[in-house]
């Protein structure tokens, strides 16, 4: 009864007006994000759509990026995983301007990336020369891929899974070293599986944000078919001449973009439902 | 033997407490919350670090300021049970008691043959692929229990482990666990808020208030001379433990204990019951009574003493088997001429026995 009072609750014009508003800038807002992603997937049918994923530049991007993203995501975690430990469980000096140097490639330009990436391990860049010695070459390279992906992707990384460590709780860490177990073991065995769905959200969206990395690639490791131009730059250099292809492309980074979202979303609660993060939720 | 002498400063607490533990005894540390129980615990686990001071197990230095040792609590013989249990939610009832075993690299053989074993006296056995999320109340305790004694510690830390159960569960755990701890040989440090717990379950009790051991003593020791208002108001109270006697058919229901029998108002319920008497329903007697006082106790008078000091009331300590506090007026003892020797009768009403289980 009182919920339908409620519903038939005459609204004064001032309320009336300002639900009014809200729902002409949502939709606004709406259409502006969602109409290009809609139109992107209704402008090419679906069968053209994997004709076209057949073509020899399109398949070498696909391939390139698959393989530079997973590297730079697996290099990612293997150098991520000590900072993100150090981040979440220590207090030392310096820790929040280390904390704003690791966010900072998150709003940093990408191109402005690049450029920085180039002062560094360019051939006439700080590091470059020693590298040279080393026979390493990283711009206009596809390692020079790998290296601008991580510096742009590994904040994702880092920032999730340093949150995920630190929210463990304190009593499992203690009940395991009470139980025998050495740091490290604390760590691999407690630790880690407690914060496997904060790892993996961020592992997932590093991996995407590598995938879809533009700037600090073409300006690092330039635009070469096969050795440097992954599906980003693909996309760009098709538009030019193919928009068929170009847009075939995008459709794909949209799928898989939307793919890792979801299950970034999605497996946390999966988890949950497993019992990894359950237990004394009600504490 | 456990023996520890600590000294921890955290911001404006200070703890300060030394006392030694015997194996195969339980000693029971019982206060008021934040009266640095659950610090005394940590310290002897070896999750935080004396200030000053020295802790030994068995002969083993665990702390010791002065040699600077400090053996951290992964590489000490203890088991420690935490409040809540803490038991690990991303393993199995089976994971978590193979825990310990696992990180101290025993065959997975050994390690199966002594989970098998725990889980089954813990009467868990069935349980052991649940997650902790599945488990009840009590399952999670015997669960940690088991977690703990798989290691066959020399020390045995249990922290409030009934406080985390519903009041019907906390019931069959306490016999349970009763039994439990007086067959080990371990020495066990038991944590508690409960002044009852601290009787049932302490062969020795530390009254810990504001970071010090404000008296120590027997169960016994601390009824009959509480050496402070905080320890008189913690044990002032008579407590019985025992069954429910045969019924004869006539009369009240009756509680048997190691002492004799007493009557009690309700009906104890089977199992192991906990009857408590308030000193204030005791009432003395110079020549036996006649009458309807169903319980009867005769003993010589121990100790007399004004409560509070100077006050106009009396705490009687009788040397009764078992030992009794009677709490009574001023006038009452100058009425009797009570004195400290003289053998007097007591009595308390079934009504006036609080049963508790």
């Amino acid at each position: 009864m009182t919920s339908g009072a409620a519903r038939f609750r005459r609204l004064s014009l001032g309320e009336l007006a300002l639900r009014l508003a809200v729902a002409l800038l949502g939709t606004l807002l709406l259409l502006l994000l969602g109409l290009p992603l809609l139109s992107l997937l209704v402008r090419v049918p679906a069968g053209e759509l994997l004709g076209r994923l057949r073509d020899p530049i399109v398949v070498e991007a696909l391939r390139l990026s698959l393989i530079t993203s997973t590297a730079s995501t697996l290099a990612i975690v293997l150098l991520g995983l000590p900072v993100a430990y150090l981040l979440a469980t220590s207090e030392f000096r310096g820790k929040r301007l280390l904390e704003v140097l690791i966010a900072l490639p998150m709003v940093l330009p990408p191109t402005v990336a690049g450029v920085a990436l180039l002062t560094a391990f360019g051939r006439t860049g700080l590091a470059g020369g020693a590298l040279g010695a080393l026979g390493v070459e990283l711009p206009f390279s596809t390692l020079g891929v790998v290296v601008a992906q991580m510096f742009v992707a590994a904040p994702f990384f880092i920032g999730a899974t340093s949150a995920g460590l630190a929210e463990v709780d304190r009593r499992y860490l203690d009940a395991s070293a009470t139980l025998r177990a050495a740091p490290v073991r604390t760590f691999f065995r407690v630790m880690l599986p407690l914060a496997l769905p904060s790892l993996l959200a961020g592992a997932a969206m590093g991996w995407a944000r590598a995938l879809g990395e533009f700037g600090a690639t073409i300006t690092f490791a330039g635009n070469m078919p096969g050795v440097t131009q992954t599906m980003p730059l693909a996309v760009y250099i098709a538009l030019q001449t193919d928009v068929e292809a170009a847009i075939a492309l995008s459709v794909v980074l949209l799928l898989v973009s939307l793919a890792v979202l979801l299950s970034v979303r999605l497996a946390p609660s999966g988890f949950t439902a497993l019992g990894v993060r359950a237990g004394f939720s009600d504490r | 033997m456990l023996v520890s002498r600590i000294a921890k400063r955290r911001g404006r607490f200070e703890l300060d407490v030394e006392f030694t533990a015997a194996a195969g005894s339980t000693t029971v540390i019982v206060g008021e919350s934040g009266a640095g129980k659950t610090s005394i615990l940590r310290l002897l686990a070896g999750l935080d670090f004396p200030d000053r001071g020295l802790i030994s197990v068995g002969g083993a230095v665990y702390a010791d300021t002065e040699s600077e040792t400090a053996v951290p609590a992964w590489q000490r013989d203890i088991a420690y049970v935490p409040q809540d249990y803490a038991l690990f939610p991303h393993l199995s009832v089976w994971g978590n008691v193979a825990f310990g075993l696992e990180a101290l690299r025993v065959s997975s053989r050994d390690t199966g043959a002594r989970v098998e074993e725990a889980l089954g006296r813990a009467g868990i056995l069935p349980l052991r692929d649940r997650r902790p999320a599945q488990l009840s109340g009590g399952q999670q305790q015997r669960t940690a229990l088991a977690r703990a004694l798989v290691l066959n510690p020399s020390l045995l830390l249990l922290d409030e482990p009934l406080s985390a159960l519903d009041l019907q569960t906390r019931r069959t755990v306490r016999t349970e666990l009763r039994e439990l701890l007086r067959g080990l040989s371990c020495i066990t440090v038991y944590v508690t808020h409960s002044p009852l717990e601290a009787l049932v379950f302490g062969s020795r009790i530390l009254v810990v208030d504001q970071g010090r051991i404000s008296q120590a003593g027997s169960r016994d020791e601390l009824l009959r001379s509480p050496r402070s208002r905080f320890v008189a108001e913690l044990m002032g109270t008579n407590l019985f433990i025992g069954q429910r006697a045969a019924d004869d058919g006539a009369g009240s229901p009756r509680v048997r204990t190691p002492d004799g029998e007493i009557s009690v108002g309700d009906d104890p319920g089977d199992g192991e019951v906990f009857a408590t008497v308030s000193p204030r329903e005791v009432t003395l007697h110079r020549d036996r009574p006649e009458g309807s006082a169903q319980n009867v106790f005769c003993g010589p008078i121990l100790e007399l003493v004004p409560e509070p000091p100077g006050g106009e009331r009396l705490r009687v300590v009788l040397g009764t088997r078992p030992v009794l506090v009677a709490e009574i007026t001023r006038e009452a003892v100058i009425g009797m001429s009570l004195a400290e020797g003289m053998t007097v009768y007591a009595t308390f009403k079934a009504t006036g026995v609080s049963l508790y289980s």
